[in-house]
C-alpha cells in the first residue's frame, strides 16, 4: 500500500520539474554555436571549439559528424535559432545546395576552405608496402574496364598479378567507405577517374558523353572484390590488422595516427606523407570547407572570434595544432587569401 | 510358457524404453551446461577484454614541470614552454621543442592561469606545479607503447623516451585516480576527455523518458485491462502496442526528427527530446509488462473490494494496482535499461555530437552514454582506445545496476499467491 503512494508522489514531482525545467529553457535564445557536417572535418572542427571555447568568454560550439551531404541539408534548411550556423565539408558546396539555401532565405554565406586531406591506400606492416599508379588502382575496382578503343567489358581481373604484372599475386581485396561517405566521392573522383583518365579514348569521351564517361570511371565493382566496410575508419585499420592481404582506404590522419599498424601504398611513385600532400605530389587529396550563415553573426554570439580562431597560424598554419591532428596546411599565399575572405566576411562566389 | 516369454520381452523391450529415455535426459542436460558455459566464456572474454583495455583509463600519468611566471602578462603556454625549455637546455632545434612540448598535456597553460589568477603572489616567481602529460607520455608510462618496437613505429620517439626516463629519474612522474574521468566534457585531447556530459545526458534523458512513459504506460495498462470493455476498439489497440514493441528503434529517432523538431520546433542535440524518443520506444514494453502484472492479481482481490462496497476505481487504485506494483515496476526499469543503451533513436534527433560544456538544463546539448562509446570508437588517437573501454565499463555498471535494482524489488515486495 505505502509502495504506491510514494511511487506516484515520486512520479508527479518528476514530471512538475521537467514541465517547470523546459518552460524555462525554451524562452532563452540560443548562445552556443551549432556546427554540423563532414565526418573528415569533425577531428579538426572539434579540436578548434575546444580551444575557442578554453580561450574565450563563449560556450564550447557543439559539434555534430553528419556527413558532408546531411550537413549542408541541415544548414540550408534555413535561418533561425534551431538551425545549425556553421557546417563543415570535405568538398566543395554544389550548385544546387546554394540553390536549395536560397529557396530558404540564405543567401549569404561565406566559405572558408581550410586545408587539404589526403586519401590513402593501405595494408598491415606484416606484408610489403603496394606500388601502384591510379591506373593499377582503377583497372582492380572498376566495375568495367576498357578493352579496346570504345569497348569494355566486365572486370575480369581476380588477382594484383592480373592488373599489373608487377604486383603481387594476391587477391583484389579493398575495404572502404560506403557511397554515403565524401572520402568515398573523393577517392572515386581522384583515385578512379585518374586512372580511368589515363586512357586516351575515354578522356575524349569526357567531352562527347560525360554520362556514359562518369559511369565508366565512377562505378565501383560489386562482386565482393570492393569491400564497404562503413563509416569507421579505426574499424578498417583493425580489420587491415586481422587481414593483412586486404587494403584499405581512409583518411590521412587515421594512418599518421596508426603508423605502427599500416603503411601507406605508394601511389603514382608518392608515398602519402604529410610533405608530399601539401605539395600537391601526392594525386589523391581534396581541400576541405567549411561554411557560415552570414545572417547568425551577431545573433548567435561568437560566429566570428570562432572563424578567427579556425583561420589562425596558431591553427591552421604549417606549425598549428591542426596539422598535429593530421590537417594538411595550405600554402601562406593561399592562406593568406582565405584569411582576407575572412576578415571582410566575403560571400561566397561560385 | 508362450506367456512367459512374452512378459520376460516385454519387461526388456521396457528397460531398453527406460534407459534410452535417461540417455537422452543425460544428453539433454549435457547440451544444456555446454551451452551455458559456450555463453559464459564468451561473457567472460568478452568483459575481460573490456576490463583489460579500459581500466587503466581509470589513472592518469601526471608530470611535474617548474616555471616561471611572468611578473605581468598572460602567455601562459609561452611560460610552460620556456619552463620545460629551461628544464631540458639541450633541445635547440625547432623540430624537436615540439616533441618536447607534447610531453605535457595541452592544458597545461590553462592550469597555470588558474593558478596564477588565484594567487596573484606567485606573479614573478618560480611555481611547482603538476600537470597532466600529454596522451602518448600517458600510454607509454601506463606500458601501452612499447619501448621494444622500432623508433618509426611508435608515436613516441627515442628522445621523448629518453626525456620521460630523465624525469622519472627525478622523481616527476606520477600515475594518480583520474578523477578529470567523471567529471569533465568531451574532449578532443584523450587526456583530458571525460564522461561527464555523457553521464547527465543519459540520466537527464532517461528522467524525462520516466517521467513521461510511467504514469502514462501505467494508466495505460489499468485502463485497458481493468476498466476497458473488450471490443473491436480494444483489440485494435492491443495489436498495435505489440506491435510498437517490436519497431526497430530508428524508427522512433526518425518519428522524433520529424514531429518533435520540425513541428514542435525543440532544440536538435537536448536529452528532452532524447528522452521523448526513449519515452515512445519503452512505452510499450511498460504497458505490456503493466498488463501482465494486473492479470496476475487473483480476482478474489477485486471481488473482495466490491463485496465491501468499494467502487470499480477504488477496487484497482486502493487494491489491485499496489500488489501489482512490483511487477509494473520491474518492467519499467528493465524498459529503461533497454533505453539506456539506444545510439540510433539520438543519432536522427543530434545527440550524436561533440559536447564540452556540462549541461544546465534538459534543453542544454549533451550526449548519452553509448552514444560517447561509438564516437570515442571512432577517433583516430591512440589513447581514446582506454577510454572507449572505460565508457563501456561505466556504461555495464549503470544497466547492471538498473537490473539489479529490479531484480531486488521482485524479492522484496513479490507476493506469490
Amino acid at each position: 500500500m505505502f509502495l504506491k503512494t510514494r511511487v506516484l508522489a515520486v512520479a508527479v514531482a518528476v514530471t512538475g520539474a521537467v514541465v517547470a525545467v523546459s518552460m524555462a529553457g525554451v524562452a532563452q535564445a540560443r548562445d552556443q554555436i551549432k556546427i554540423v557536417g563532414s565526418s573528415t572535418v569533425y577531428p579538426f572542427a572539434t579540436v578548434v571549439a575546444e580551444k575557442f571555447g578554453k580561450s574565450t568568454p563563449f560556450k564550447t560550439p557543439v559539434v555534430e559528424s553528419t556527413g558532408s551531404g546531411g550537413g549542408l541539408k541541415l544548414f540550408c534548411a534555413g535561418v533561425g535559432d534551431r538551425h545549425p550556423d556553421i557546417t563543415n565539408a570535405s568538398r566543395r558546396i554544389k550548385k544546387s545546395e546554394v540553390k536549395r539555401c536560397a529557396k530558404n532565405g540564405i543567401t549569404d554565406i561565406i566559405e572558408v576552405k581550410v586545408g587539404y586531406d589526403g586519401i590513402v591506400m593501405a595494408n598491415s606492416k606484416k606484408t610489403e608496402v603496394f606500388t601502384l599508379s591510379l591506373k593499377d588502382v582503377f583497372l582492380a575496382l572498376a566495375r568495367d574496364i576498357p578493352a579496346g578503343e570504345g569497348k569494355t567489358i566486365a572486370n575480369p581481373y581476380k588477382t594484383w598479378k592480373d592488373v599489373n604484372a608487377s604486383l603481387p599475386d594476391t587477391r583484389i581485396e579493398v575495404l572502404g567507405p560506403p557511397p554515403t561517405s565524401g572520402t568515398r566521392d573523393a577517392f572515386v573522383e581522384l583515385a578512379m577517374e585518374g586512372g580511368c583518365k589515363t586512357f586516351k579514348w575515354i578522356k575524349a569521351m569526357k567531352k562527347k558523353n560525360k554520362k556514359a564517361y562518369k559511369s565508366l570511371c565512377h562505378t565501383i565493382r560489386e562482386d565482393g572484390t570492393y569491400i564497404e566496410a562503413g563509416e569507421n575508419d579505426n574499424l578498417i585499420v583493425q580489420k587491415l590488422n586481422a587481414n593483412p592481404k586486404a587494403l584499405g582506404i581512409f583518411g590521412y590522419s587515421f594512418l599518421d595516427q596508426n603508423a605502427d599498424k599500416v603503411q601507406g601504398s605508394v601511389i603514382n611513385g608518392q608515398k602519402p606523407t604529410f610533405e608530399n600532400i601539401a605539395d600537391g605530389k601526392y594525386p589523391v587529396s581534396r581541400p576541405l570547407f567549411f561554411y557560415v550563415k552570414k545572417d547568425h553573426i551577431g545573433v548567435v554570439p561568437g560566429i566570428k572570434e570562432y572563424m578567427a580562431e579556425f583561420t589562425n597560424d596558431k591553427a591552421w598554419g604549417e606549425e598549428g595544432y591542426l596539422t598535429d591532428k593530421g590537417l594538411i596546411p595550405m600554402s601562406d599565399e593561399e592562406r593568406a587569401d582565405w584569411n582576407g575572405k575572412v576578415k571582410t566576411l566575403a560571400n561566397l562566389n561560385m | 510358457m508362450i506367456e512367459q516369454v512374452d512378459t520376460v520381452k516385454r519387461q526388456k523391450r521396457m528397460a531398453d524404453l527406460r534407459d534410452k529415455r535417461h540417455k537422452a535426459e543425460v544428453r539433454f542436460r549435457r547440451i544444456g551446461v555446454a551451452a551455458v558455459s559456450v555463453g559464459l566464456i564468451f561473457l567472460t572474454v568478452l568483459f575481460g577484454v573490456v576490463l583489460a583495455s579500459g581500466l587503466s583509463a581509470f589513472k592518469q600519468t601526471y608530470v611535474q614541470i617548474d616555471v616561471a611566471v611572468d611578473a605581468e602578462g598572460d602567455n601562459y603556454q609561452g611560460m610552460v614552454k620556456r619552463g620545460l625549455r629551461e628544464y631540458f637546455p639541450e633541445v635547440k632545434k625547432r623540430r624537436d621543442k615540439r616533441k618536447l612540448y607534447a610531453l605535457v598535456s595541452s592544458e597545461a597553460p590553462y592550469r597555470l592561469k588558474a593558478l596564477v589568477e588565484e594567487n596573484p603572489g606567485y606573479r614573478g616567481k618560480a611555481v611547482s606545479l603538476w600537470v597532466r602529460a600529454g596522451a602518448d607520455v600517458d600510454m607509454f608510462v601506463k606500458g601501452e607503447i612499447s619501448r621494444a618496437l622500432p623508433e618509426d613505429e611508435r608515436r613516441l620517439k627515442d628522445r621523448q623516451i629518453a626525456w620521460v626516463d630523465s624525469l622519472e629519474d627525478d622523481g616527476r612522474v606520477e600515475t594518480r585516480f583520474n578523477w578529470h574521468f567523471f567529471t569533465s566534457g568531451d574532449s578532443r585531447e584523450p587526456e583530458l576527455a571525460g564522461i561527464a556530459v555523457a553521464v547527465l545526458g543519459s540520466l537527464f534523458s532517461l528522467l524525462v523518458c520516466l517521467a513521461l512513459s510511467f504514469p502514462l504506460g501505467v494508466l495505460t495498462a489499468v485502463y485497458l485491462e481493468e476498466l476497458a470493455t473488450r471490443n473491436r476498439w480494444t483489440d485494435f489497440i492491443e495489436v498495435n502496442i505489440n506491435n510498437l514493441a517490436a519497431v526497430p528503434s530508428i524508427v522512433f529517432g526518425l518519428l522524433g526528427l520529424a514531429v518533435f523538431l520540425n513541428v514542435f520546433e525543440l532544440p536538435r542535440s537536448a536529452p528532452m527530446v532524447g528522452g521523448m524518443v526513449l519515452a515512445l520506444m519503452t512505452l510499450p514494453t511498460i504497458i505490456i509488462t503493466g498488463r501482465a502484472a494486473l492479470k496476475a492479481v487473483p480476482p478474489s482481490i477485486r471481488e473482495a473490494a466490491l463485496a465491501v462496497g468499494a467502487s470499480p476505481l477504488q477496487a484497482v487504485f486502493h487494491h489491485v494496482l499496489p500488489l501489482a506494483m512490483p511487477g509494473v515496476l520491474t518492467g519499467t526499469i528493465i524498459g529503461t535499461a533497454r533505453a539506456l543503451g539506444e545510439t540510433a533513436p539520438l543519432l536522427m534527433i543530434g545527440m550524436v555530437a561533440f559536447v564540452v560544456d556540462l549541461p544546465e538544463t534538459i534543453l542544454s546539448p549533451a550526449t548519452a552514454l553509448p552514444v560517447q562509446v561509438f564516437l570515442w570508437a571512432d577517433s583516430p588517437e591512440r589513447g581514446f582506445e582506454e577510454r572507449t573501454a572505460a565508457a563501456i565499463l561505466i556504461l555495464l555498471a549503470f544497466t547492471i545496476l538498473m537490473n539489479l535494482t529490479a531484480v531486488l524489488l521482485r524479492k522484496k515486495y513479490e507476493i506469490r499467491w
